[in-house]
């Protein structure tokens, strides 16, 4: 395994205590297990506020996880130092959703691809901007737009420019948070094309983050579905789209619009909001909207099991 | 039936600095009562445009619109003077927008919002506006409509904010809602409740809907119609049943194929490029520099609409 995580949480401090009263905490991500081997993609679903963004930011430590471990190619990476951390991170990277506040609008996209270079000890000038060059060229873009502004390039192209500078140093694992939410349909295909091939090149391994189901789909060969800091079903991508065992992950499908207007039918949609972490409901967080919900999910949590192979999921009914 | 809405030869400009930006060029369509028009395009379409020329929410100077008609029954609106056309607006014809605080006033109560829209239309007293708020928001699922009728729209939810956005659209039964990304912002769960509501409020008050969505998972779901546009024109239009299964402007392939799917495990077919700057377009078609069958032709001279098969009409000189 390439990466293993295991039990992680991680809680905010809870704001705006009444009369010294102690708020609290919000539970951004309440015990996250999971693991990714070389080479492979986890998908990570969910909706808004289910804690997904933060599961991601913990394993590079960019947060500090309240608890649980994280181990990386078998070295237990939680408590590292910072020191010995940021050696790590040249093996562990990440590229966040929007190509357009993560890219520093003063410096030319060259420099920004050559910063991990010159940070991580590549000393001499012209090593280092044929190295870029060569980068560059890996992710579709010209050696003569290394000169030129971020504003100068359309969305998927800055996103071209995140994917390059987190290969730079030879990374392992790639977090990608929301890598193609922000771009236009033409060019989503561009940028998940680019990344499915790099993977192949380089045995490269994704944790891909995303909230929308079809291009986890394709890009994942493991599926994790989260709602409100857990994990509630886990399995191979294939089985899990073509067997949703958790009322959630089923209601999360039959909600994905699909663009096939010949097998357009009105399902049964889930109602309800999406409750937020400060506010959690007791028992199964997903209780008040799921529609076989029994007085037992009310009251007690549902631990995750393995129902068949390598499948698990997190509910009193399966 | 007569359509409710005719748009035709609808142009709208931008004066810039550096020159004019043709944001809306030569557009034509019609909408029945009931039916649902989606209009297709991505970002730097023209698409928010088209929508508040049709509401003539441009803001002039700097836009202009320099041609065409939008007529709702029968009205041009194009020609009203500004105190007839508000009366238009909410009325006859409404919208929706992607982020529902654009459209509601954080200081006032949403059920006072939503009665005032009443009471500035019709002649009924405070007290029957009230009520027409509450039995609005009842009507767009909002739970507990009186109490919520009191509350701020920063103590909703954006799910819940959405649905008081439309319930204040809707308020006056008017005959066009327009609804600009309606959903885009929300949850997938909640997006499926947001377009189920204004399906069932199409159906029960015979409203003709303009849906505007860069998603084609929307379309094919609730529309019956749809235009595609690119760089400010129709390029396309059909019924969608006959434009996803017969696309014929490129661009719609392109789009179609570029989009994975749940259970349909291939390798993406990508559009190289991006959608030009409406200020910098390219002569003749506009797709040509993207365009995987462009001849000489597609680069010196713009592509009439023909009509390719009954009904379904696109501009491309190769398909």
């Amino acid at each position: 395994m390439l990466l293993e995580v295991n039990d992680l949480r991680k809680y905010f401090p809870g704001r705006g205590g009444f009369f010294g009263k102690t708020p609290d905490p919000v539970h951004a991500i309440d015990g996250v297990s999971f693991a990714i081997q070389e080479g492979k993609t986890l998908g990570l679903v969910g909706e808004s506020g289910c804690g997904k963004s933060t599961v991601g930011r913990s394993i590079l430590r960019l947060i500090e996880p309240t608890a649980g471990t994280i181990r990386f190619e078998g070295t237990d990476i939680t408590r590292m130092p910072s020191k010995e951390m940021r050696n790590l991170r040249k093996r562990m990277q990440i590229v966040f959703q929007d190509p357009y506040s993560s890219l520093n609008p003063r410096r030319r996209a060259g420099d920004i691809v050559a910063e991990p270079l010159l940070v991580h000890g590549v000393e001499n000038r012209t090593e280092r901007r044929a190295k870029t060059q060569a980068l560059f060229e890996r992710v579709g873009l010209r050696a003569a737009q290394m000169d030129l502004y971020p504003h100068q390039f359309s969305g998927g192209q800055r996103q071209r420019i995140s994917i390059a500078r987190a290969l730079a140093l030879g990374p392992k694992l790639i977090v990608a948070d929301e890598p193609v939410s922000a771009l236009d349909v033409s060019v989503q295909a561009q940028v998940i094309n680019l990344m499915m091939d790099l993977q192949e090149q380089e045995k490269l391994s994704y944790l891909f983050i995303s909230h929308n189901l079809a291009v986890v789909e394709h890009v994942s060969h493991q599926v994790a579905v989260m709602y409100l800091g857990r994990i509630v079903e886990y399995a191979a991508t294939k089985r899990i789209f073509e067997r949703p065992l958790h009322p959630y992950t089923q209601a999360l499908m039959a909600a994905v619009p699909m663009p096939d207007p010949a097998n357009r039918r009105r399902k049964q949609h889930l109602g309800g909001d999406v409750p937020s972490p400060v506010n959690r409901p007791k028992g199964c967080h997903f209780h008040p909207r799921c529609p076989l919900a029994q007085e037992r999910c009310r009251v007690e949590d549902p631990m995750p099991r393995e129902v068949e192979a390598g499948h698990q999921v997190a509910c009193h009914l399966v | 039936m007569a359509p409710v809405l005719e748009v035709s030869g609808l142009s709208t400009v931008f004066h810039t600095r550096t020159g004019t930006v043709r944001a809306v060029q030569d557009v034509s369509f019609s909408v029945e009562p009931g039916e649902t028009m989606a209009v297709v395009g991505e970002s730097g379409c023209g698409k928010t445009m088209m929508a508040l020329s049709l509401m003539r929410l441009i803001p002039s100077p700097p836009g202009e619109i320099t041609a065409g008609s939008v007529r709702v029954a029968g009205t041009d609106l194009l020609k009203l003077d500004e105190p007839t056309m508000r009366d238009m607006r909410g009325s006859q014809i409404a919208m929706i927008f992607q982020e529902p605080m654009t459209a509601l006033n954080p200081l006032l109560t949403v059920g006072k919002q939503i009665a005032e829209m009443v009471t500035l239309h019709e002649k009924v007293s405070g007290r029957a506006a009230k009520e027409r708020a509450v039995e609005m928001l009842h009507h767009v699922k909002i739970p507990e409509p009186r109490r919520r009728a009191g509350e701020y729209p920063h103590q909703m939810s954006g799910g819940m904010r959405q649905r008081a956005m439309i319930a204040m659209a809707l308020a006056c039964k008017p005959k066009v809602l327009i609804a600009d990304e309606p959903t885009t912002a929300l949850d997938v769960t909640i997006q499926a409740q947001v377009l189920d509501l204004i399906d069932d409020l199409r159906q029960e008050l015979g409203t003709a809907v303009v849906l505007i969505t860069h998603d084609l998972g929307v379309v094919a779901e609730v529309a019956d119609r749809m235009i595609v546009m690119y760089a400010g024109r129709k390029v396309e239009e059909g019924t969608v049943a006959e434009l996803f299964a017969h696309p014929r402007h490129p661009y719609l392939q392109g789009l179609l194929n570029s989009v994975p799917r749940v259970g349909q495990p291939k390798r993406l077919q990508e559009i190289a490029g991006t959608v030009p700057p409406l200020s910098n377009l390219p002569p003749g078609c506009a797709f040509a520099p993207r365009c995987p069958s462009a001849v000489a032709q597609c680069r010196d001279a713009i592509p009439p609409l023909d009509e390719k098969r009954p009904g379904h009409r696109a501009a491309c000189w190769v398909t």
